[in-house]
């Protein structure tokens, strides 16, 4: 009972950062219909915007509290994938907005590529391993809880609840959803579409910076490739979760978390990915549009 | 007049100066931390970093200066060319076209079949290895395996992001069973697509009637699957050790190009002893595969399977009011799409003789992907024309040797290799969103055979 | 596949029996029963939101009828239950095809390809399930031939021989629905569902159709058809099926649809009471002419 308990902490903090990578793919597909598969690659990128900070901080600021160091890290990476999401969206995009629906696959899966590369040129291609930021644990009868799973579960909750707030609460969430709806038609009553557009991939990249810096605070490690694995597990998650459906994003991020701890822990460790890639085939083959997507309705 | 043309003029360059400033800006913010500050291990093995301000100022003017141009210059130029396209009033004219454009496909084969010796009379015996092998093969595998996905993606609209995971069964179906069995490359190799066909079938009835997104998703995961099985199922695979030692092709049982065996090639035909005549042999072998995978594709786009799926493509509820299985019809060209993944992998086996889950990552889809859909969807020749540019593009900057001399001896070009192919898939699609070739050619006519302009045709929503 | 149950003449070819059809807590059609006759023209109206499209989808296998029972006889005795066959069965088994409403050509095929991919099931049998046809057998050439032979009689009846060779996306609306009706009738149907194949033409324009429609029933085949242009309903249909909430309210020949008063409430809208009002006057009326 108590392994599964620990297990269950372990895979509720993995799955708060696939959850948070996974709603930047939900609202860029739900707004514009694409999967942008360089997103996986901003959150590696989010990584090694706060790592960057962190080196500069620690050189500097040698006696910086623990918790401004992390503040700090969290708002420039923030800001630093937000401008580089926002410029891609702008550049690769854009201009093919509204044409053949692969071009802009194939040109997001191209960004993915030049991200990553990018990175592997400039920070080279070995792992970069930090000292631990957080290093309290604590003890409940046999359970472990570090301090980290608490502050990234903690963390997640507040910004699905700002976020939750600003989608459903905010003219800005409401032209997002208008513009989901039928852009023609939002622009038609005065949305201003491309800037919605905008603003949606930089909270998505917001989003997936947060995840990234606690996935780097989790695993004290960033490399350039990073962005594939949980990239994809963050899209899966998207998907499993009913893609579109920003409350699927997180019930999917949470779900795959959970089943990759348990999987490991009860199972194999070799073969937890290949658990939530058959578990997400089986939940679509009678799911088709996942948990909590809208099921699609076949209009003759 | 031309004092507005004048002013017209000013506010351009002043637009120009202003986007250009904005872009150096946005360049500066972005690339600040990633290139202004590289991080590096010590030789305590700690991270530690240092500035990099010159190359950032590099990264800066580059933008600022390539943002000015663009609007200043070649933005007002396309403009006036497209103005003055109006202005005459003639659309695109269609020219007399050249010789070479109407025997392209003739001259390219022919081409290819004098490739290997052309090579070797300019580059001598050893020279010539890498052109044959690195440029002529490899380029050749891709043009097969991405011919291969047009069946899925290009002719039945199906987005499969798993493609490589029937080049894996067929690379290790010839591996594990040549290994185990001893059997021959040309038993093997039919055997291998058949295998992959088999395969496609299993993994495509469960999946095939979710649509679109959903569909792309699931082939992901199952590429996937399989190379994670391939990676822990170690009894088996030998996992990332990867599987060695894999026989080579013979010529059809008649000469083995091993170097120990009674019927060497080399020695039977008095040839001096280079790994070169295997190299070519297996150039011809692939040259042939690609040859089939077009004549298959050709004589199954004019027959009604390879009809009902372009329709497929095109509108899937009118084709089941047309009394088209459309389950059926999805599940033949996943397999026939499989089955040409499956041969091309056996090959791959085959010519490098070694197998490992390395070389079936979810980054070989993409590429196979990107040159089905740079190339024009539907387009044999489109397809192989990207192929060539993308492929031997980025493995003609293994070659860029020279450049060392001017960046430095630490310079490595291979490292920028797939950083420019991303680049290059971006920048393609800017330009030409339908790929290459983005005509259709009908596939029966009445009275004149007229090219489908790209923008009638659509892409699959499955 | 023959259902003992039901008994049908020989001239009925299509049978729609207490037919309902619920979209979560929405009765779209409710009991609806109605025949069409074979080699006549039934038309299906009503106002908007009467169901009628539904009744059609669920005659064209689109949807599952959460009731009823639907019927088609064949010329040759043969009885198909619609609900039970798969969705493109319908169409291959049966022998029923349909149009759309927003019309649904492959864009990006020809005009000419549009009519072979509609003759799909005669030609796979004919290449041998692709693999006689990969050989290039003569069996399978001949077959072709005859397809495009078939594509080019149905091209010069709908008038598109001269743009055979152009993308279907290319033609003009009303080539486009004409298009859609002669690929249907590529399929070689014995009832053609057409889901308001006026809608959007201009008068010249239907009156092209009206005699592409009669042509088409003057053939031998059956056509059941949705419209809102009375003009067209009145002029060319056998039969007429009124439905209104879900329900039949009229059946019978044009002019006795038009006059029936149930009809006339629905489409102009008279309350309830009104209806007995005028049904009263009209009995009196026909009363009064009697006694004259």
């Amino acid at each position: 009972m108590e392994y599964f308990i620990q297990q269950l902490a372990n895979g509720l903090t993995l799955g708060s950062i696939y959850g948070l990578v996974a709603i930047g793919y939900t609202m860029v597909y739900g707004i514009i219909g694409m999967i942008n598969f360089a997103h996986g690659d901003i959150f590696m990128l989010g990584g090694f915007a706060a790592l960057i900070v962190f080196l500069i901080l620690t050189t500097f600021f040698a006696g910086i509290p623990v918790a401004l160091a992390l503040l700090l890290m969290l708002i420039i990476a923030m800001l630093m994938t937000g401008l580089w999401n926002w410029t891609i969206e702008r550049i690769a995009y854009r201009p093919l907005r509204g044409s053949f629906r692969l071009a802009p696959l194939i040109t997001a899966i191209g960004m993915s590529i030049v991200l990553s590369n990018f990175i592997q040129v400039t920070q080279g291609p070995r792992n970069k391993p930090i000292p631990p930021l957080v290093t309290d644990v604590y003890h409940i009868g046999n359970i472990t809880i570090s301090l980290k799973q608490i502050l990234i579960v903690v963390i997640t909750s507040i910004l699905l609840f700002a976020f939750w707030y600003i989608v459903n609460k905010t003219p800005l969430g409401r032209a997002q959803r208008a513009t989901e709806q039928d852009r023609k038609m939002a622009a038609l009553l005065g949305v201003d579409v491309d800037r919605t557009i905008s603003i949606t991939f930089i909270m998505g990249a917001a989003l997936a910076a947060v995840a990234g810096t606690m996935y780097l605070m989790y695993y004290g490690v960033a490399s350039f490739n990073d962005g594939f694995i949980p990239g994809v597990k963050a899209f899966t998650a998207a998907v499993l979760g009913g893609i579109g459906s920003l409350p699927g994003a997180v019930l999917g991020g949470l779900l795959i978390g959970l089943i990759e701890s348990l999987w490991s822990a009860y199972f194999s460790i070799a073969y937890k990915d290949v658990a939530t890639f058959a578990i997400l085939a089986i939940v679509l083959i009678f799911k088709p549009t996942g948990i909590l997507g809208r099921p699609e309705v076949e209009k003759v | 007049m031309a004092n507005g043309y004048q002013n017209v003029q000013e506010d351009v360059m002043a637009k120009a100066v202003k986007e250009g400033a904005v872009a150096g800006i946005i360049a500066f913010l972005m690339f600040l931390v990633f290139v202004g500050i590289e991080t590096y291990q010590d030789i305590n093995n700690q991270l530690v970093w240092r500035t990099r301000w010159g190359l950032l100022g590099v990264f800066v003017i580059v933008a600022a200066v390539g943002r000015f141009v663009t609007v200043g210059f070649i933005k007002p130029h396309l403009d006036k060319r497209k103005l003055a396209k109006a202005k005459t009033g003639i659309l695109e004219v269609s020219e007399e076209k050249s010789f070479f454009h109407k025997h392209f496909l003739k001259i390219a084969l022919v081409f290819l079949l004098c490739y290997p010796f052309l090579a070797m009379m300019i580059f001598g015996r050893q020279g010539s290895l890498k052109y044959v092998d690195n440029f002529g093969i490899q380029i050749l595998i891709y043009v097969m395996l991405a011919w291969g996905l047009n069946i899925v993606v290009g002719l039945a609209g199906l987005l499969d992001l798993g493609y490589v995971a029937f080049y894996a069964v067929g690379a290790y179906s010839y591996a594990l069973l040549s290994a185990n069995f001893g059997f021959s490359f040309w038993l093997l190799l039919p055997m291998a697509g058949i295998l992959a066909g088999f395969w496609g079938i299993i993994l495509g009835f469960p999946v095939l009637r979710l649509r679109g997104d959903y569909l792309a998703i699931v082939t992901l995961a199952f590429g996937e699957i399989i190379r994670l099985v391939l990676i822990n199922w170690t009894d088996v695979t030998r996992g990332t050790f990867g599987i060695s030692g894999i026989a080579k092709a013979s010529f059809f049982g008649i000469w083995s190009f091993d170097v120990g065996a009674a019927n060497n090639f080399n020695k039977a035909w008095g040839l001096p002893s280079s790994s070169v005549y295997y190299k070519i042999f297996l150039f011809y072998v692939i040259l042939a595969l690609c040859m089939l995978t077009a004549y298959v594709t050709i004589r199954l786009r004019r027959m009604p399977i390879g009809r009902a799926w372009e329709a497929l493509r095109e509108d899937e509820i009118a084709c089941r009011s047309l009394g088209i299985n459309t389950v059926a019809t999805k599940l033949t060209a996943f397999a026939t799409g499989a089955m040409f993944g499956g041969f091309a992998g056996s090959f791959f086996a085959a010519r490098q003789g070694f197998v490992s889950p390395e070389s079936f990552v979810f980054l070989e889809s993409a590429i196979i992907l990107a040159i089905v859909v740079l190339g024009g969807m539907g387009s044999l020749t489109g397809i192989a024309i990207a192929a060539v540019v993308m492929v031997g593009g980025t493995e003609l900057l293994r070659e860029m040797e020279f450049l060392k001399h001017i960046f430095g001896p630490d310079f490595t070009p291979e490292l920028y290799r797939m950083l420019l192919f991303g680049l290059a898939m971006v920048i393609v699609m800017l330009f030409k969103p339908r790929g290459f070739v983005g005509t259709r050619e009908p596939t029966a006519f009445l009275r004149t055979r007229k090219a489908v302009s790209g923008s009638f045709t659509k892409e699959g929503h499955g | 596949m023959a259902t003992g149950t039901t008994t049908m003449t020989n001239d009925t070819i299509l049978k729609v029996e207490h037919l309902s059809m619920k979209f979560g807590g929405l009765m779209a059609i409710n009991d609806c029963s109605f025949e069409a006759k074979r080699g006549e023209i039934t038309a299906l109206i009503g106002p908007n939101g009467a169901g009628k499209t539904t009744v059609f989808n669920c005659i064209t296998g689109f949807y599952k009828p959460t009731m009823g029972m639907l019927t088609l006889k064949r010329s040759n005795g043969k009885e198909f239950l619609l609900e039970r066959l798969r969705d493109f069965e319908i169409n291959k088994v049966a022998g029923v095809s349909r149009t759309f409403q927003n019309i649904r050509l492959f864009s990006g095929l020809t005009v000419l390809e549009n009519l072979l991919v509609a003759q799909h099931n005669v030609l796979m049998k004919a290449s041998g399930f692709t693999v006689l046809g990969l050989l290039g057998l003569p069996a399978y050439k001949t077959a072709a031939r005859e397809a495009i032979e078939k594509a080019q009689y149905w091209l010069e009846k709908a008038d598109l021989i001269d743009r055979a060779d152009d993308p279907a996306g290319d033609l003009s609306y009303g080539a486009q629905r004409r298009l859609e009706i002669a690929r249907a009738m590529c399929t070689g149907p014995e009832l053609l569902c057409l889901d308001e194949p006026a809608a959007g033409l201009n008068p010249k324009e239907s009156l092209t159709l009206n005699t592409l429609l009669r042509g088409i029933r003057d053939e031998g085949t059956s056509l059941l058809l949705i419209e809102h242009d009375m003009s067209v309903v009145m002029e060319i249909s056998d039969h007429v099926v009124v439905l209104e909430y879900g329900q039949k309210i009229s059946d019978g020949t044009p002019d006795h649809v038009k006059n029936d008063p149930k009809v006339i409430a629905a489409y102009l809208g008279v309350e309830d009471e009104e209806v007995e009002e005028i049904e009263e006057q009209l009995d009196h009326a026909t009363v009064e002419g009697g006694t004259v």
